[in-house]
């Protein structure tokens, strides 16, 4: 029976604070500092000294969450604020404003001792194959160093015997653990990199486009696999991806980020037969499709924003076709509609679209 | 006689652990105006055939053979000063990262007006307004801005089309385009790509599109050649190869995207991967990822370990591929009795 | 790219006797002619009690008479003394023998504080970043503007002050490795803290992190190896270096006393006969100088190549 159909049609249409979510974020807001440190900062305007500082609005405002089981895909072009979510998700990055919680727990602020055992539950897969494998060390000692520390108590037997068994997990021959990383191949040194993961046993793995490094018939090896271990562990994903194809046949439900805020939220089936927000509709006319005889997409007008000075209201009114007055000066909120789609955007609101 | 023929290119690298054939037997032809795409994984060695049409690749690789005729005349024996004239000029080339290929140094007016006035004896004003003329013609917005602006001013999507703008600027009979949308995003891809294309349709250029995104090549090209381990394995027209795919590995690449598969099931792979050029399977570089080395009774095909499959012509197509060579000769066979 | 299918995985000699380095050391006859020159002269250095005909520093064996004798191949020659003797009759081959080991011994001392030092401060600076990196930078800066010179003039002052001129004639090797070797760290301390800084931002040190790898583990255990090899390529321009301060201390007297001689005092003391005839006092030693750090720096030189990334991938 398929898995995914099953989720999809039991899933809860709204109720945020449903226990079912592993992680909830909320209000999410990051910022990075372009001025460099205080000395920098201080400039000579009009006359008088005063302080610049310019900021990255990496991610304005993200609510997400994800339920037990499910693969959320959170999809958008360069600059959305996609990875940095996924690292702040994971504590690779404190956040501006907002909080995150993890199976009710909040997370973002605690230190590193109080964080590691939720380290065990969630690990995380890079999208470098080629730079997320330490260059200097073993496969063996790396596949060995999360077990150590994470299970002080187990002997070397054990630790060797689980490190076998991941290794088999995901294809490679144990024989190899003495060999080192740039003796591989890109998609076995991805498949080494989920080894990793998987061996402290996690619940919830974040993949920051694991695949979009691969050329495309190791991307097909790597993606089974990836199913193969939510199917055999009972994993949650959030998979950060750019590529929508990918979307389309791995994901439980799909978020679309634009310049960091969240355009629309749906189950993956709905999204791609009925795309509501603007936005979305021009990302999924862009993907080149083996049917086409020529490129038929949306066109968009203008440039994208840069995150430095976000543009007032709708972040996307700059290029949306059916922006008005009101899209200029007033930040959308997520509006759940009648199929349990999420959109922010005036038009879908009032019905202009 | 075509604008561009290639014939049994044959490209080496001389490496440390012995020569290493990175192109062979290699032959195609491109008419006026024609766009051809050229589609393999990474290693396939289609970035290879690209640089060697205008004779750039780098020590240690060299041309050990075959002939690249332009227009009639032999690349391959043309003198520096001789491939000068045409590299640019009329054969130019785009190349994958924008920022790498503009000089970050020079503003965008200083670098177009040098690509003219290496070509052409112009002053420095006429060549100016030509390359205000190529930026609109690359829907450029307020193109006079841009030629005082520098490179790292821009976005990704613009200095791709200002790259384009170069590769226009004198006219070229054909340009090749070496992963021009890889590193850009996805709606951006969009546009450069209809935008490549509407361009070379106004202006009868010839376009060499090198890719592994075969949606990119369905949309944008005429022919096509698919690339393996320094071989091409099958070529023809886009359409008919998309569409009913004869070599084994077109079949397992086009299979293995996800558009293709269902979704929730697992997608359909291709075990195994890519074998380096220094350690070549025998016979049919692909047969051991290979799902039909088998005959159709179940006997293994000795032919696939053992020979390096030759083309055979297949309707508009032709493969290299023992397993169409036979299925052929058995229709061939059977259609002679009837 | 594929992998062997091989289940062994090659050992360590294998390795580097397939590695690179290796393939070009075997064709770079520069660099083979001076490791070789390198080596002798180590060799020879510290094994100098002995190979050298006579012991300098026993004054027993000094011969006053036999003093300022030329070298052998000149009239006037003593064969008892092959390269002749000094101003005070000591045998110039002995004395040049025991004076290059301490200009060695100074050199690799003085060499291994600089990198014991800077390397901790790069690390720290590099991976801690914000006020760590702030502070330790200034210190590095504050440190440069100091010139070797200038601080060994003072802790030399300060010393002999203090602890008497013999005390520092006693403990001068020491003096000298801990003088030049604060003198320099900061060199070490840059490059460590620039590769640092690359090595930083690398996934896998992101996923050490989300690991639950502590700092202090994921800095010595994941950085550190990994910028490795610009310290190997400073070290051996940086050994050269130091060995060139320590001549130069020890010629403008800050070094090395005369009766502890290395090879920059015995230059300095040969340096009045010059003009008396005995060029071969002041001359020997400073071709032996020459040729040592020349070998070394061309060493470097084909290391630092070899190193570069960009440079072999062609």
């Amino acid at each position: 029976m398929n898995a995914q159909a099953e989720t999809i049609a039991t899933m809860p249409t709204q109720n945020e604070e449903s226990n079912e979510s592993l992680l909830q974020i909320r209000g999410l807001k990051k910022r990075f500092s372009l001025s460099g440190d205080f000395l920098e900062q201080l400039r000579f305007k009009g006359g008088k000294l005063v302080r610049h500082q310019e900021y990255v609005h990496a991610i304005n405002g993200v609510n997400l969450d994800i339920k037990r089981g499910e693969a959320l895909c959170v999809v958008g072009e360069s600059g959305c604020g996609k990875s940095t979510v996924a690292r702040t998700v994971m504590g690779l990055i404190s956040p501006s404003e907002g909080e995150i919680r993890y199976d009710g727990q909040r997370i973002d602020d605690l230190s590193s001792k109080q964080l590691l055992p939720y380290r065990k539950r969630m690990q995380m897969i890079f999208q470098n194959p080629y730079a997320s494998l330490n260059p200097r060390m073993t496969i063996q000692q790396t596949l060995e160093e999360p077990l150590r520390l994470h299970h002080p108590d187990w002997n070397r037997q054990q630790i060797l015997d689980k490190v076998e068994d991941v290794m088999r997990s995901v294809g490679i021959d144990p024989d190899w653990g003495k060999r080192f990383g740039h003796e591989f191949s890109g998609g076995q040194r991805q498949r080494i990199a989920i080894a990793r993961a998987l061996a402290v046993d996690p619940e919830f793995i974040v993949a920051d486009e694991p695949i979009s490094a691969l050329d495309v018939s190791i991307q097909a090896q790597v993606l089974n696999l990836l199913m193969d271990a939510q199917r055999d562990r009972h994993l949650t994903y959030l998979f950060i991806t750019h590529d929508l194809a990918v979307v389309e046949h791995f994901g439980t439900r799909v978020a679309v980020m634009y310049l960091g805020t969240v355009c629309e939220i749906a189950t993956t089936a709905t999204l791609f037969a009925k795309p509501r927000h603007p936005y979305t509709q021009a990302l999924l006319s862009a993907i080149p499709r083996l049917e086409d005889d020529r490129p038929q997409h949306i066109r968009l007008s203008g440039e994208v924003p840069t995150p430095v000075n976000l543009p007032s209201g709708c972040v996307f009114h700059g290029r949306c076709p059916h922006a008005n007055a009101r899209c200029k000066q007033e930040i959308p909120a997520l509006k759940t509609q009648d199929d349990g789609t999420r959109v922010a955007c005036h038009a879908v609101e009032e019905g202009r679209l | 006689m075509a604008l561009l023929e290639v014939s049994q290119l044959d490209v080496r690298f001389a490496l440390r652990q012995g020569e290493v054939r990175a192109l062979r037997d290699v032959n195609f032809t491109l008419e006026r105006g024609e766009r051809l795409g050229i589609v393999g994984e990474s290693g396939a060695g289609k970035s290879v055939a690209a640089f060697s049409l205008l004779n750039l690749i780098a020590k240690p690789g060299f041309i050990a053979g075959g002939s690249i005729k332009f227009e009639g005349k032999e690349l391959n024996s043309m003198s520096e000063r001789g491939l000068r004239k045409v590299r640019g000029n009329r054969i130019s080339m785009i190349f994958q990262d924008p920022m790498m290929t503009l000089n970050p140094v020079l503003s965008i007016g200083e670098q177009m007006v040098e690509c003219l006035k290496a070509h052409r004896r112009i002053s420095t004003k006429e060549a100016r307004a030509i390359a205000l003329d190529k930026l609109r013609q690359v829907q450029i917005p307020s193109p006079e801005k841009r030629l005082d602006q520098y490179p790292h001013e821009l976005s990704g999507g613009m200095r791709q089309r200002i790259i384009i703008a170069i590769a226009l600027l004198l006219d070229p009979d054909i340009i090749i385009a070496d992963e021009p949308t890889t590193a850009l995003d996805v709606t951006i891809q969009a546009e450069i790509m209809a935008l490549l294309l509407e361009l070379c349709e106004q202006h009868n250029v010839g376009l060499i599109l090198i890719t592994h995104d075969l949606g990119v090549v369905s949309q944008v090209t005429q022919r096509m050649l698919v690339m393996y381990a320094g071989r091409v394995i099958e070529q023809g027209p886009t359409r008919e190869i998309i569409n009913d795919p004869q070599h084994p590995y077109t079949q397992g690449l086009i299979n293995a995207l996800p558009q293709m598969a269902t979704p929730g099931e697992k997608l359909n792979q291709i075990r195994g991967s890519m074998p380096s050029l220094s350690n070549l399977p025998s016979g049919c570089a692909f047969h051991p990822r290979c799902d039909f080395i088998n005959r159709a009774d179940g006997q293994p095909r000795p032919a696939c370990t053992q020979q390096v499959p030759d083309f055979v012509d297949s309707g508009n197509c032709r493969v290299a591929c023992h397993m169409v060579a036979e299925m052929l000769e058995d229709r061939r066979l059977k259609e002679e009795s009837l | 790219m594929t992998t062997s299918t091989t289940s062994t995985a090659p050992s360590r000699w294998e390795r580097m006797r397939d590695s690179f380095l290796w393939y070009s050391f075997k064709r770079d006859r520069t660099a083979q002619l001076c490791l070789a020159v390198f080596i002798c002269l180590v060799i020879a250095a510290f094994s100098a009690p002995l190979l050298a005909p006579t012991d300098p520093y026993d004054l027993a064996q000094i011969d006053i008479l036999a003093s300022e004798l030329p070298p052998f191949w000149i009239d006037g020659a003593d064969e008892m003394y092959t390269l002749g003797t000094d101003a005070q009759g000591r045998d110039l081959l002995s004395i040049i023998l025991y004076g290059t080991r301490v200009s060695l011994l100074i050199g690799f001392g003085a060499v291994a504080l600089q990198a014991l030092l800077g390397v901790t401060f790069g690390l720290m600076a590099g991976y801690l970043g914000g006020r760590v990196d702030a502070f330790l930078m200034r210190l590095a800066d504050i440190q440069l503007s100091f010139s070797t010179l200038m601080v060994a003039i003072v802790v030399g002052a300060v010393v002999k002050a203090t602890l008497g001129s013999a005390f520092y004639s006693q403990y001068a090797v020491l003096m000298l490795i801990l003088i030049i070797g604060l003198a320099e760290w900061p060199q070490y301390a840059r490059t460590v803290r620039a590769s640092v800084l690359a090595e930083k931002n690398k996934e896998y040190v992101d996923a050490a992190r989300v690991m639950g790898l502590r700092s202090k583990r994921i800095m010595f255990r994941h950085v550190l190896p990994n910028t490795l090899s610009p310290i190997f390529v400073i070290s051996t321009v940086q050994i050269a270096n130091a060995i060139i301060s320590e001549a130069a201390l020890s010629f403008l007297g800050l070094g090395m006393p005369e009766t502890h001689p290395s090879l920059g005092s015995l230059i300095k003391a040969g340096f009045d006969y010059i003009q008396s005839g005995s060029w071969w006092i002041t001359l020997i030693p400073g071709a032996v100088l020459v040729v040592l750090v020349l070998s070394i720096n061309l060493l470097g030189d084909w290391l630092r190549d070899v190193m570069n990334p960009r440079l072999y991938k062609g």
